[in-house]
């Protein structure tokens, strides 16, 4: 990755030591005869092995369960790879989204909890709703006040005041009202439409989301937006989790309906071939899109911004608004993946969604198979995925090994494996994470930075 | 009275409690920063791996304090100290040197010790689990009651909250003498300022680099022992500091060790504020309130559960507001 940042600015003006100039080399004759994707073919090549032997080794059924969720995984993945690679802003929440995504893929697509709306608690929920905008409208019209004249210390004061007082009645009348709901009727329940419409709902939500981080930190250092991002996810999650009257919270909720026939009528095989299906289209689209996008005059601009960000700006380029739509257009595949995730794994549960499983994971995907190249995205993502998924029972066989050989040299003996073998991988990610950032920067399919000499 | 004693115990001890922590946490981020330019996220880790090994070094040795009289895992901090900033310089010798010798954009170096978070974070719970454990072994903390003629509610302290408020003045106040006096001290300053004419006026980059992670290490294993002292150890807590030690780091300008101190006390209490029951304080002039304005017995600004808000909020309130922080720190 840094490596093809640097590659449109001082490459050429200051003969860099080895490691650029040899990069420029293995860059040159792969521009010269790109009719042979040979890397591209030996690598997939490869993966499709992987791929058939476990279908081989485990079944098809799991086989296919692997390949739905390594699909909604790439999903995630592209649209890190278009922050990050496109636009050079990492984002460090990604859980956070695909979280937001999966609650509203839930609350679109469950049924609708009728002793919940039968009773006067919509009523009581839209009047606190209603509260709510009359005080953002009340503290926004004191910000305002200027106009007539109000001086600005006095302003923020008085819109410091209102917004606590207003925000402390908001909250109590909302704690009655949300704690009549969990007593009376468990929790409001979904709204019965079709799932579709929850996924798209989910990526505009995180959408949303994703515009007020952005608007917030892409001006500032590229640190900030990591800092943020981080913890926004955390925030998402625990609203989700703490709001009983929305999610049930840790009592979770499932089954969620699927967008095609479910097991239970068509069996496992096909109703998994057919999520595969409706997610493989979708990366389809995606796909073309991206690719479209990357290739026009759009895509060179982000990339222009990337790597030079101060000749970017004095081409006239508006700099923070594109960041700012490349931020938000992540954010959107990534709500959109996360919902595609959830639904397929039937049950909405706020504590499942961790960082390692849906932040660092997909960071890993992106980086090993070369941000910023779409292609690589997606071999990283199934790449990774078959081995996340495989080394579950290897890590479990190692650590058993491992506490057999402890018990008997230093009579260690800790309980609960499971949780033990997981935590030998969280190391081993953060390892490849070093690894690949040290040793193959650019990925296994690094971008294509073209040269026009 | 018995209100303000309340106040007391819940907000000022338990503020100062939190502010002290995050402040130790911050001035390392914030040193980090300054010397290396990047934003150090393994540092929460770094903290639980030197309080596990002043956990191990107790377990071991649990009697090795009584001759002092203080707890066993103050006796063990200077060894967790050590063995710490050994392993963040070697942290740095290992993953982060050959990322700055290619000379890569900070953000890198940010994902890069993100990768070190996972790895400092599966090795910990790999061997500690992911359960709380006490840092007391086989011995009880000692808890001070102070009474108040008059009051029937006495001021609460506890042992290792009296030693926290100790270590860390002594901590702030040797740092600032080291940097203000010491040459190596100010050689640290110099670079952090201009590294290119630090390196030409003959500073030896090198050994600062090596010294502001031993002083990180240090400043980290103090602030976890301590905490984990308080409460309790917690191998799965780095999430959860992370984001209020970098507020605080960001609050009171980046590259700037005494705003990070500021920046860290600010954060607790505005934590412990957030959190604390304010009915519990009107209650004594309920009665004399008119009638038509009624008391909820919960006053809390946000609940526990959403505390990670208040250090959210106020970093986006500085990103707004005042991105360089209070103390106008170097770099935006």
């Amino acid at each position: 990755m840094n490596d093809s940042d640097s590659t449109s600015q001082p490459r050429r003006s200051t003969p860099q030591p080895s490691q650029n100039a040899s990069q420029h080399r293995r860059d040159a004759p792969a521009l010269a005869r790109p009719t042979l994707p040979l890397r591209e073919l030996v690598l997939f090549g490869g993966l499709a092995v992987i791929v058939l032997g476990v279908f081989s080794m485990m079944g098809p059924a799991y086989a296919t369960r692997m390949l739905v969720e390594a699909s909604c995984y790439a999903i995630l993945a592209l649209g890190l790879t278009i922050q990050w690679g496109y636009a050079g802003q990492f984002n460090a929440g990604i859980m956070g989204f695909v979280a937001l995504g999966g609650f509203s893929a839930t609350f679109f697509s469950i049924p609708v909890n009728h002793a919940f709306w039968q009773s006067d608690l919509p009523a009581r929920l839209g009047w606190v709703l209603l509260a709510i905008i009359a005080v953002v409208a009340i503290v926004f019209a004191i910000t305002r006040l200027d106009r007539i004249g109000v001086p600005k210390l006095l302003r923020t004061i008085l819109a410091v005041v209102a917004g606590l007082i207003g925000y402390l009645v908001v909250v109590s009348w909302l704690r009655s009202v949300t704690g009549d709901i969990e007593s009376q009727v468990e929790f409001i329940g979904g709204l019965g439409l079709p799932v579709w419409l929850g996924w798209i709902v989910g990526g505009a939500l995180a959408g949303g989301i994703g515009y007020v981080i952005g608007h917030i930190c892409l001006g500032l250092r590229s640190d900030y937006l990591v800092i943020a991002t981080l913890g926004i996810a955390e925030i998402i999650k625990a609203f989700l989790k703490n709001s009983d009257w929305l999610t049930r919270g840790t009592a979770t909720i499932s089954p969620l309906p699927w967008p095609v026939p479910t097991p239970g009528d068509v069996g496992f095989l096909s109703a998994r071939a057919f999520y595969l299906a409706v997610t493989v289209v979708m990366i389809a689209v995606i796909f073309f899109l991206l690719h479209r996008a990357y290739h026009a005059p759009w895509g060179r601009m982000i990339r222009a911004i990337r790597d030079n960000e101060v000749s970017a700006a004095a081409m006239g380029k508006s700099i923070n608004r594109r960041r700012q739509e490349i931020f938000v257009f992540g954010c959107i595949l990534m709500g959109v993946g996360g919902a595609a995730l959830t639904s397929f794994n039937g049950i909405f549960d706020p504590q499942g969604y961790l960082p390692l499983n849906h932040t660092f994971l997909v960071l890993v995907m992106v980086i090993l198979g070369g941000p910023g190249n779409n292609l690589g995205t997606l071999f990283g993502a199934v790449l990774v995925y078959v081995i996340w998924i495989m080394s579950g029972p290897l890590a479990l066989a190692l650590m058993h090994l491992v506490t057999a050989l402890g018990g008997d040299w230093f009579g260690w003996q800790p309980g609960n494996l499971d949780s033990r073998a997981l935590q030998a991988r969280v190391f081993v990610i953060g390892l490849l994470i070093l690894m690949v950032l040290r040793f193959a920067p650019r990925g296994l399919i690094p971008e294509k930075v073209a040269q026009h000499d | 009275m018995n209100e303000l004693i309340y106040f007391f115990n819940y907000v000022v001890v338990a503020g100062s409690v939190t502010g002290c922590i995050y402040a130790m946490g911050a001035v390392g981020v914030t040193l980090i920063y300054s010397i290396l330019r990047f934003a150090h996220f393994a540092h929460a880790d770094m903290m639980t791996l030197g309080t596990f090994v002043v956990l191990l070094l107790t377990m071991l040795f649990p009697h090795a304090g009584d001759a002092l009289g203080l707890p066993t895992a103050i006796v063990m901090l200077p060894i967790g100290m050590v063995f710490t900033s050994l392993v963040a310089v070697g942290i740095d010798r290992a993953f982060y040197q050959p990322l700055r010798a290619h000379k890569v954009k900070p953000i890198v170096m940010v994902i890069a010790s993100l990768g070190v978070t996972l790895m400092l974070q599966g090795l910990i719970r790999l061997f500690a689990g992911t359960g709380a454990q006490s840092l007391y072994v086989d011995a009880r903390k000692e808890i001070f009651r102070i009474d108040i003629p008059g009051v029937t509610r006495p001021i609460i302290l506890t042992e290792p909250q009296i030693i926290l408020f100790v270590v860390t003045i002594v901590a702030v106040v040797g740092l600032h003498l080291f940097l203000t006096r010491a040459r190596l001290g100010k050689a640290m300053r110099a670079m952090s300022d201009n590294p290119d004419l630090a390196r030409a006026s003959g500073i030896n980059t090198q050994l600062i680099v090596t010294l502001t992670w031993v002083i990180a290490g240090g400043l980290a294993t103090i602030a976890g022992t301590l905490l984990s002292l308080d409460v309790a150890f917690k191998p799965d807590l780095s999430f959860f500091l992370l984001l209020p030690i970098f507020a605080a780091a960001i609050v009171g300008g980046v590259g700037h060790p005494l705003g990070a101190i500021a920046g860290g006390f600010l954060v607790g209490f505005a934590e412990t504020l957030a959190v604390f029951n304010w009915s519990v304080l009107l209650r004594p002039i309920r009665d004399s309130l008119p009638s038509w304005i009624e008391l909820p017995n919960n006053l809390a600004i946000v609940g526990t559960e959403y505390k990670i808000v208040v250090p959210f909020f106020i970093l986006v309130a500085v990103l707004i507001w005042r991105p360089t922080g209070i103390f106008k720190g170097k770099v935006i």
